[in-house]
């Protein structure tokens, strides 16, 4: 089978490519106003504080940089483990991987204190800090995406493929488990400290990654008038499904562990007990709409093979995904630190109290730029090359 | 305060002259302006709860004129480098109030995490943010297990000369690095609580065996609080 | 509002068809030439930072509050000029050269003896009362 038998085209640039670009554009002018302003006002505006110091532009970053990292899954599995099934499908999830890594990027440097000291960031590293590392795994992850990209682009490379494509892999698999590890280290937070961190950021990599894939792998077929065949479309649904199901059993087993503990029973009750709002969340929200629904849409013998409650699924995954971040980024934040074990502590700066946190609209506005920037960066991407096949309907000629 | 400063400046200059007697009994032994800070020395405080009086704050506003750490009304955003802070055993109820601040760790997770390495811990053993090249990414406020740490959520405009401090940078606890290093030997809340007449704070050099605070642990012992994550913290408490 | 400085510092400048208005300083001499100020002070500023952040080396001769020390003078009135103001010696030139700093944002801009007229407690700027929110 020869990577060459496929034929890619550009999406024609019509109308409503146009339009949608100019949709996004727009977002994202909206969002940088938004984001000069509060860089002229300062954080106070924003409902983050100093009890709850990373808010909605983190959930969102992190969200988009773990997807992105699910976005390769298909590549990964096309190029590394030989599926010739994705191999079509494999340009699509190396741009959007791209695209939704910038996009988490550009939030995480526009909610900086000091955006305007990047250079900084770039130029003083602490090698001892997570955080410092994954500004290079992010950045090399680019990188990577860029070569194995142009490895599928290059015929004359394509026996490259297979290496690229596993350097591809192992990069954003060390990259997840240090996003992860960047919650993970915090040995003081209680709802953080945990080894579980990196695999679990893992697993929640391929499913969001994957739902994105799939809305995105839709729309573009969608507005360029492509078939996509059904036999394709289910079978990503029962690659989501089992990633679902494999984010529910690293989330209980997460809990199982930390229950074990007594030290940890304030935390758990805080988010299992059904009563603040990160408890709700979790359960209507993450594990209800977010993986109990979806699993259903996509196993249930009546919706198992529609379309709709496929993409509805995968919608539900992202939906809870985000909810998931929230939980684990805010929830995690919000419940007091504990400085005498055993002990009720009270002071003037909401020791021993549950952290109040009530997300304002500047900072939405950065984490729908992100979004919007990463969108962007796929449907021009997907306009100036060649990303998409032809023909990605169900009878597939054998390569 | 401008008289505080003089003094500062004052002292500065004189420097070299080495010793000097202010007031009966208080010596300053200020630090060379050209001489680099040496790990001979590391600077360290000593909380005695049983001195510390649950409704005085003089400490907490002592720290917040030396700094000029407005308030702002918006409590949950307003730099906060001190606290009070009240611990009670549910078990009987026996209440210890307490101030909380950086607690100038000897392996800070503040700085282990930082990735412009803007969080830095002095050869004396004072933790400060270099605010130059300080991001404002807040992962060090994520690291600290003392919540010791504030970001400053909006412009200022009335800062001191010896405390900068701006938008969008991580500030907490100096230490008085600016006392210490003019060679007042004590910081700003230590003061307010002797002037008070509480003594609960004592500042002093816990490398030299001969130092108050040093004899003070060595006769009476002192705990770290956290003392289970290792940081071997320079500010420890006694009567728990 | 940079802008807006910036266009009222050309007009100055062009008005006097010459460089900046320089504010006057105290005291005979700078610390190092002129020319040799003009042309580094940054690097001795800069070197100086990190000294004093990284090692509590104080010594006031390269220091920025040592500059502001001299180059910062009250006024007839009495009243020290702000960094926002053409009238203060960083800011004129600066905005004269087109060279955005930042030192002010955090630093004092005026020398230790301006903060002795400043009431303590008088803090709450008519900006602040606008924004104040309550988070009860
Ligand atoms: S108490 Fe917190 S801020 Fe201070 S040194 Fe330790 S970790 Fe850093
Ligand atoms: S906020 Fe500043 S000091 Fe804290 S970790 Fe980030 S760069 Fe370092």
């Amino acid at each position: 089978m020869s990577v060459a038998s496929i034929r890619y085209a550009t999406l024609d640039a019509g109308r409503s490519y146009w339009g949608l670009l100019a949709v996004l554009a727009g977002v994202t002018l909206v969002g940088l106003a938004g984001f000069l302003h509060l860089e002229h006002e300062g954080h106070w505006i924003t409902g983050m504080n100093n009890q709850v110091v990373w808010g909605i532009p983190h959930v969102f970053a992190v969200f988009l940089i773990v997807a992105a990292s699910g976005a390769l899954n298909v590549a990964s599995i096309a190029s590394v483990f030989g599926q010739v099934t994705y191999k079509p499908l494999a340009r699509l999830s190396g741009l959007l991987a791209a695209g939704l890594l910038i996009g988490g990027l550009v939030i995480l440097v526009l909610d900086l204190g000091r955006p305007d000291r990047l250079i900084v960031a770039m130029t003083y590293y602490n090698f001892k800090s997570i955080f410092a590392w994954n500004i290079f795994l992010y950045t090399g992850l680019l990188a990577v995406i860029a070569l194995y990209m142009f490895v599928l682009f290059q015929p004359a490379f394509a026996r490259w493929t297979r290496a690229a494509g596993t350097l591809a892999l192992l990069w954003r698999l060390i990259l997840t488990t240090g996003t992860g590890a960047i919650f993970g280290f915090l040995v003081a937070r209680q709802g953080y400290d945990a080894a579980i961190m990196a695999p679990l950021f893992i697993i929640m990599s391929f499913s969001f990654g994957t739902a994105v894939f799939m809305l995105v792998l839709t729309a573009a077929c969608h507005g360029s008038g492509r078939v996509l065949g059904d036999a394709l479309l289910f079978r990503l649904k029962n690659l989501l499904a089992v990633f679902v199901s494999a984010v529910l059993y690293f989330v209980l087993a997460y809990h199982i562990t930390n229950l074990y503990a007594t030290e940890h029973h304030g935390y758990e009750a805080f988010i299992l007990n059904f009563e603040s709002l990160y408890s709700k969340l979790f359960w209507i929200g993450q594990v209800g709409f977010g993986s109990l629904v979806p699993l259903a849409l996509f196993y249930a013998p009546r919706t198992r093979t529609c379309r709709i409650s496929t993409h509805v699924g995968a919608g539900l995954v992202i939906l809870g995904g985000l909810i998931q971040m929230y939980v684990i980024i805010i929830g995690g934040q919000a419940y007091p630190l504990v400085l005498f074990p055993g002990m009720e502590e009270s002071s003037s700066f909401y020791d021993g109290v549950v952290a109040s946190y009530i997300p304002s609209i500047w900072e939405f506005l950065l984490g729908f730029t992100g979004v919007a920037i990463s969108l962007i960066v796929v449907v021009a991407g997907l306009g100036a090359l060649g990303i998409l096949p032809e023909d990605l309907s169900d009878p597939k000629p054998a390569g | 305060m401008s008289l505080d400063l003089s003094r500062r400046e004052f002292l500065q200059g004189a420097g070299a002259a080495g010793a000097l007697t202010l007031a009966p009994g208080v010596f300053l032994h200020a630090k060379d302006p050209e001489v680099p800070v040496t790990d001979a020395v590391r600077w360290g405080m000593l909380v005695d709860t049983r001195l510390c009086q649950e409704d005085c704050d003089a400490c907490v506003t002592a720290c917040n004129e030396e700094h000029n750490l407005e308030d702002l009304g918006r409590p949950e955003t307003d730099a906060q480098w001190i606290r009070k802070l009240t611990v009670r055993d549910p078990l009987g109820g026996r209440t210890i109030s307490l101030p909380m601040m950086c607690q100038h760790c000897e392996n800070p997770p503040c700085v282990d995490v930082c990735p412009t390495g803007a969080s830095f811990r002095r050869v004396d053993g004072i933790v400060l943010v270099d605010k130059h090249t300080c991001i404002g990414c807040r992962y060090c406020m994520m690291a600290c297990p003392y919540k010791a740490r504030s970001f400053i959520h909006e412009n200022l405009t009335e800062q001191l000369p010896h405390a900068p401090r701006g938008k969008g940078c991580v500030e907490s606890c100096t230490m008085c690095v600016h006392k210490v290093d003019a060679g007042e030997n004590t910081t700003a809340c230590a003061e307010a609580c002797h002037k008070d007449g509480h003594q609960a704070i004592l500042f002093g050099d816990l490398n030299d065996p001969d130092s108050e605070i040093s004899k003070r642990i060595q006769e009476f012992g002192a705990t770290q609080i956290r003392a289970d994550l290792g940081l071997n913290t320079g500010v420890r408490y006694q009567n728990l | 509002m940079l802008s807006v400085v910036a266009l009222t510092a050309f007009s100055n400048a062009s008005a006097e068809g010459l460089g900046p208005f320089i504010p006057k300083a105290k005291g005979e001499q700078c610390v190092e030439p002129t020319q040799v100020m003009r042309e580094r002070h940054w690097e001795f500023i800069l070197h100086q930072r990190d000294e004093t952040m990284y090692k509590g080396i104080r010594t006031t001769r390269h220091s920025l509050k040592n500059c502001l020390e001299c180059h910062v003078q009250p006024d007839e009135e009495g009243r020290f000029p702000r960094s926002s103001e053409m009238s203060h010696f960083c800011t004129s030139c600066h905005v004269f050269a087109g060279i955005r700093v930042d030192c002010f944002e955090c630093h004092a801009d005026r020398p230790h003896e301006a903060y002795s007229i400043i009431p303590r407690h008088s803090r709450l700027s008519l900006n602040d009362l606008f924004r104040r929110r309550s988070v009860q």
